[in-house]
Order: C-alpha cells, then sequence, then structure tokens
C-alpha cells in the first residue's frame, strides 16, 4: 500500500531539512562570501545551507522509494499546551510576575496530560509553587516580584 | 611524583566542606531526578544548568558533575525497577535487571549496579588524572587546522556512532551548525540569522536549545501514550549480593570498564554505545548465553560499569582538548563558557584547582552515591511511586524559571516553544537531536578554527592533510565514515543497538 507523503517519515524529515537549508541559503546571500583565503561572514553558512539542503533532498528521495510510516500517533495537544505553557509563563514574568506566571504554567502545562483534576492541580501549584519561590527567590536570591506592583 | 601533588592539590580543594555539601547536593538531586522515569542525565542536566550558574565556578562545576553521574545512576535504578530507561544507555541494563527484579533478586541487582558503578567510576577518574595532562600537552601544540580537523571527526563519530540512521544524524550536526550560526559574527561584527531581533544578535542560549529540543520532546513524547507499568517495590529487603554474585561479576565489571574508558575518551562517543558494547561482550564470552534476558547479573555489572567508565572518560576530551564527547558533556562545556572560563588545554595550567579539585570530588561524588544509593533504595521507589501527571507540569516549572533567569527576558522562553515544536517533530521524524546540539555547540568554534586554518595556508585547502596530527584525525574521520557505509559493519552496529530492543 502507498503511504501518502504527509504521513511518510523520510519525505517529512527530508522537507524540513530541506527548508532549513534553503531558508539558511537565502539569508546568507545577503552576507559577503569573501573568498577561501579571507571568509567572509557567508562563506560558513552558504557551505552549510548547500550540504544540508543536499541532505534534504537525499533523505526526501530515500522517503519515497522507501515508503515508511511515521510510528504512532502525534501528540499535537500536549505539544501545543506546553509550548503554551512556556509562552504564556514569560509572558506573564516580563508584565505580572512569578505567582500569575507560575498559576499559568501549571494549569496549562497540566491539560497535556491525560487526566486533569481541577483540585489536584491546584494543590500541585501551591506546594510547588511555595516550593519554587523559596529556592529560587529567598535561596538563589533572583530579583523577582511575586505580583508585579505589589510587594 | 607530580600527578600526587596535584591530586593533593585536587582533594583539598574538593574536600572544603562547602564543596562536600556542593557534591553531595548534586549526587543528591542528580539521583532523586534521574530515578524519575523518563528523565535522562541530558534533560536533568538542561533543567538544572540555570541553577548552578549563581555559584562561584568551582563549585558549580562540582555540583554539575555530581548531578550529572547521580542522573547516570539514577537511571539504572529505574531501569532494574520499572523497566523503563531514562536514557539509551540504560536500556541494557532492563534487559537483566528487571528481569532479576521479577524474580525477586531486585536488591542484589541494585547493589550490583552500584558497586561495579562505582569500581569503574574509581578507575574512571583515574585515568582522567593520568591522561587529562599529558593530553592537553600535546593539544596545546594544535593550531588552527588541527582543531579544526578533530572537531570534525568528534562530529562525524558521534553521528555514526549514535542510535539510528546515519544520514540523518549527520543532517543533524549540519543542522546544528547553522543553528550556531545564529548571532554575531565576530570577525566582521555583521549579524546573522537574526531575523532583525535584538535578543538573537547574542545568538541562542545552549540551555534554549536543550531544553527545547530534549525536556520539551520527551514530555510530550511520554504523553503520547499512557502506559501502566508494574513497579517492583515488595522484595527490596535484601540488598546484599551473594559472594558467588560478587565473583560472577569480577571480570565482567573489568571488562566492560575497559569497554567504557575506550569509548568514553573518544570524542563523540559516549555512554550508549559503550553499555551496548559491554553487554554484547559478555554475552559472546559467557558459557551459557540463553542466560541473559532472564536476569543474568553480569548483564547488569558489565553494562552499568561501562556506562559509568564511559561517563566519567568523557570528562578526559572534555576538559584537556575542550571538545565535548556527548551531548551532556557539550551542556558541561556550556556552563564552564557561562562561568567565563574558555575550554580548552589551558585550564589544566591555569585553572589547576579547578581541573584536579573536579577530578578529585568525581571520586567523593562515586564513594557517595554507594552510601547514599543502597540504604535510600526505599525513598527512591517512593519518588518512582509519583504519578507521571505530577511530575511533567514541575520538570517544565524548573525549565522555565531556570532560563528565564539567565537573561531575564521572556524571549529565551518563546525560542524554547519554537525548539520545542522543532524538537519534537524530529523525534517524531526518527532524527536524532543529540548530534544537533554537539553541532550547535562546535558551529562557533568550527567556523573560527576554518577561517584560520585558511588564513594560515593563504586559502589552500589541502593544509588538513599535509600537517600530520591533522591528517591524522581527517584519515580517521574518513574510515569511520567508510567503515559506517559498509553494509557489514552497519549490521553489526543496529545488531548492537536491536540486543536492547530499541
Amino acid at each position: 500500500m502507498k503511504t501518502d507523503l504527509l504521513h511518510n517519515k523520510d519525505f517529512l524529515a527530508g522537507l524540513l531539512l530541506l527548508s532549513f537549508g534553503a531558508l539558511g541559503m537565502f539569508l546568507a546571500l545577503d552576507y559577503p562570501f569573501g573568498s577561501s583565503l579571507r571568509m567572509g561572514p557567508g562563506y560558513f553558512p552558504r557551505v552549510l545551507a548547500g550540504i544540508l539542503m543536499g541532505f534534504g533532498v537525499f533523505v526526501m528521495v530515500r522517503g519515497i522509494l522507501s515508503n515508511e510510516r511515521v510510528q504512532g500517533v502525534w501528540g499535537f495537544k500536549a505539544l501545543a499546551f506546553i509550548v503554551a505553557a512556556f509562552v504564556v509563563f514569560g509572558w506573564l514574568m516580563d508584565r505580572f510576575g512569578l505567582i500569575p506566571a507560575l498559576i499559568a504554567l501549571y494549569f496549562l502545562s497540566a491539560r497535556a496530560g491525560h487526566e486533569f483534576k481541577f483540585v489536584e492541580v491546584l494543590l500541585l501549584m501551591i506546594f510547588m509553587s511555595a516550593f519554587a519561590v523559596a529556592l529560587f527567590v529567598y535561596g538563589l536570591g533572583l530579583p523577582y516580584q511575586l505580583i508585579q506592583g505589589w510587594n | 611524583m607530580e600527578i600526587f601533588d596535584n591530586l593533593i592539590l585536587g582533594f583539598s580543594v574538593a574536600l572544603s566542606l562547602s564543596n562536600v555539601m556542593y557534591c553531595f547536593i548534586g549526587v543528591f538531586v542528580g539521583t532523586a531526578i534521574g530515578v524519575l522515569p523518563g528523565i535522562g542525565p541530558l534533560v536533568t542536566i538542561a533543567m538544572l544548568l540555570p541553577i548552578t550558574f549563581n555559584l562561584p565556578p568551582i563549585p558549580a562545576l562540582i555540583m554539575l558533575s555530581g548531578i550529572y553521574y547521580g542522573s547516570q545512576y539514577g537511571g539504572s535504578t529505574t531501569s532494574i525497577l520499572v523497566n523503563l530507561p531514562g536514557e539509551t544507555a540504560s536500556v541494557v541494563t532492563c534487559l537483566d535487571g528487571y528481569q532479576m527484579a521479577r524474580q525477586g533478586r531486585a536488591g542484589p541487582a541494585l547493589a550490583m549496579a552500584a558497586i561495579s558503578s562505582f569500581a569503574a567510576g574509581c578507575v574512571g577518574t583515574l585515568l582522567i588524572a593520568l591522561f587529562g595532562p599529558p593530553l592537553a600537552e600535546v593539544a596545546l601544540k594544535f593550531g588552527a587546522p588541527e582543531y579544526f580537523a578533530l572537531m570534525l571527526m568528534a562530529l562525524i563519530a558521534a553521528a555514526c556512532l549514535a542510535q539510528g540512521d546515519m544520514v540523518k544524524s549527520l543532517a543533524m550536526v549540519f543542522l546544528g551548525l547553522l543553528f550556531g550560526i545564529i548571532g554575531t559574527d565576530v570577525n566582521s561584527g555583521m549579524a546573522r540569522y537574526s531575523f532583525g531581533i535584538p535578543e538573537l544578535t547574542d545568538g541562542i542560549g545552549f540551555t534554549v536549545v536543550a531544553v527545547g529540543l530534549f525536556a520539551v520532546s520527551e514530555i510530550v513524547k511520554n504523553l503520547e501514550t499512557s502506559e501502566k507499568q508494574e513497579v517492583f517495590t515488595k522484595d527490596i529487603k535484601n540488598l546484599m549480593p551473594t559472594l558467588k554474585d560478587l565473583k560472577d561479576c569480577f571480570w565482567p565489571t573489568v571488562r566492560g570498564t575497559a569497554v567504557g574508558a575506550f569509548f568514553g575518551a573518544l570524542p563523540g562517543t559516549g555512554p550508549s554505545i559503550s553499555a551496548f558494547s559491554a553487554y554484547m561482550v559478555e554475552k559472546k564470552l559467557a558459557k551459557d548465553p540463553s542466560r541473559f534476558g532472564k536476569g543474568a547479573i553480569e548483564g547488569v555489572a558489565a553494562p552499568e560499569a561501562a556506562n559509568n567508565a564511559a561517563a566519567q572518560c568523557a570528562f578526559i576530551p572534555t576538559l584537556s582538548l575542550g571538545i565535548p564527547g556527548s551531548a551532556t558533556m557539550a551542556l558541561m562545556l556550556g556552563a564552564l563558557t557561562i562561568q567565563g572560563i574558555a575550554p580548552g588545554p589551558q585550564v589544566m595550567t591555569s585553572k589547576p584547582d579547578l581541573f584536579w579539585g573536579l577530578i578529585a570530588s568525581m571520586w567523593i561524588g562515586n564513594a557517595l552515591l554507594v552510601v547514599l544509593n543502597l540504604p535510600l533504595v526505599g525513598l527512591w521507589v517512593k519518588l518512582l511511586k509519583i504519578p507521571y501527571r505530577w511530575l511533567f507540569p514541575s520538570i517544565i516549572m524548573f525549565c522555565a524559571i531556570g532560563n528565564y533567569s539567565i537573561n531575564n527576558s521572556a524571549m529565551d522562553l518563546y525560542m524554547v516553544a519554537l525548539f520545542g515544536i522543532l524538537g519534537y517533530t524530529l523525534v517524531k521524524l526518527e532524527c536524532e537531536p543529540a548530534p544537533l546540539i554537539l553541532g550547535y555547540v562546535l558551529g562557533p568554534l568550527m567556523e573560527e578554527n576554518l577561517r584560520r586554518a585558511l588564513l594560515i595556508s593563504r586559502g589552500d585547502p589541502t593544509v588538513f592533510f599535509t600537517r600530520p596530527i591533522s591528517l591524522g584525525f581527517m584519515i580517521a574521520s574518513i574510515l569511520i565514515l567508510i567503515t559506517m557505509v559498509l553494509p557489514a559493519i552497519r549490521k553489526k552496529k543496529e545488531q548492537v543497538y536491536a540486543e536492547g530492543g530499541g
């Protein structure tokens, strides 16, 4: 049975490599190449990007020939919640302080799991936040406001 | 004897009360986190690294190496009790260790793992003390071409001997090198690949890359499926191995240590391949190979000795050449750099207290591991019972606060998120992220040395082949590539990894 390209492991891997290589090459075209004697800032990136594109094409073609599927399922939901936890934590740290950031981090990241029990996450959040505040703010002396403008 | 003077200096540093304490904290925390299933040394170090940045260099490194071998050791406890390896190196320990646990011999398996690790750790520490300084002496004579060729060899070895597809691993090295370019070019002052974002002109912090690629992808992968694992906790009463166990394990431990020391000292190869190879050797030499996989105690002792010896000896190229042997060592080097110490052969002469103090603390750390682990097995078992849904948000918390604290900027966390997406995609497409981070760390150094080498030779690329040491590294690189392409040897490597069923 023919696997469609969207589930073809090596085709996707090759495509990813090729895209990174192409992007790297495109951007590096603006940097002076120089010569082998005096390498410019564009020399090394262009060589690397070129090689990476070569690898990309090779792996893509191999993928079309071998037709292997990606194993298992994609955990998009878990990935989305965890990535969101990092982004929101950073955003809140800059604006509102450590405690709001920790609350958001726990409630977002816990949603990535299979079970989400509100009370359990709440207790975990309170316990671990207290630990984090004790360790990072009082123990290591990191200069973070617990809640911006409050203390 | 100079080495004794040096060791005395080392112990005088390492035995100071505060340094013993940092060593203890490192080993303890490392083991505690290493025991947790699905968290290997790499993620543990990436997660805890930022915490050590606030310490002075010597305690920071002592604590980090404590975390390193603590987590390595904690991983084997998990392998034996839950059959869940924290990382590839302890996959092999699962094979016979878990079987022993099922037969009610978890105690002796844990004790034997501790004893053989300690023995291998002692030998490893001694080897660093013996071979580190002469190697650094040689390395001081290296010019740019030698360094470039050496790094090339390390990267090729890392890609070829790593688990998984060689072509994709090599591609990962190049991707890592490309990421390493992000930031300001030291020679021209030009900002490259910065997309106009000011934070990116300093480059991306390596903890950001490490946490994104390893911690995030690891957690998401663990959350894909919900498997229940059986934990063996009832039968750990009788810890002591019998005299026969000890006798059976003597030579396997010696051989495992030798295999581990060899692979560990080579730049680019590390604990995984050592553990797998040591297991293969024992199976080959055994009178009755069919016992392996069914609870043979030698099958625990040899790989445990091997991965611990490799973990220790990986410090040889890292400390004396400034070239990391594995992704974990790349993180240690990064820690050195952040402490303001340029890694390389000069560290040994310019900072003898750091170098010898670290070596002495490794021995102390290994001794602490034995003292700590056997009586505390009960505590580790309790940790194993913590459900994963409580663990992973807390891992994320440590990663988030840690990475935020480096620059106090949210940008680093946005980058963690991006590298997390990339890391998970790579894992799903079966591209190993470990060679990527090695390439990432070595990228700027490689470019600089390539530039200098070509400047010395007036643009003539044959410079790498006309200087004897550089030629040697180039030949070695080519040989590694050729042997891995040969079908017979590639099969052998696949077979070595297939033994572990993963």
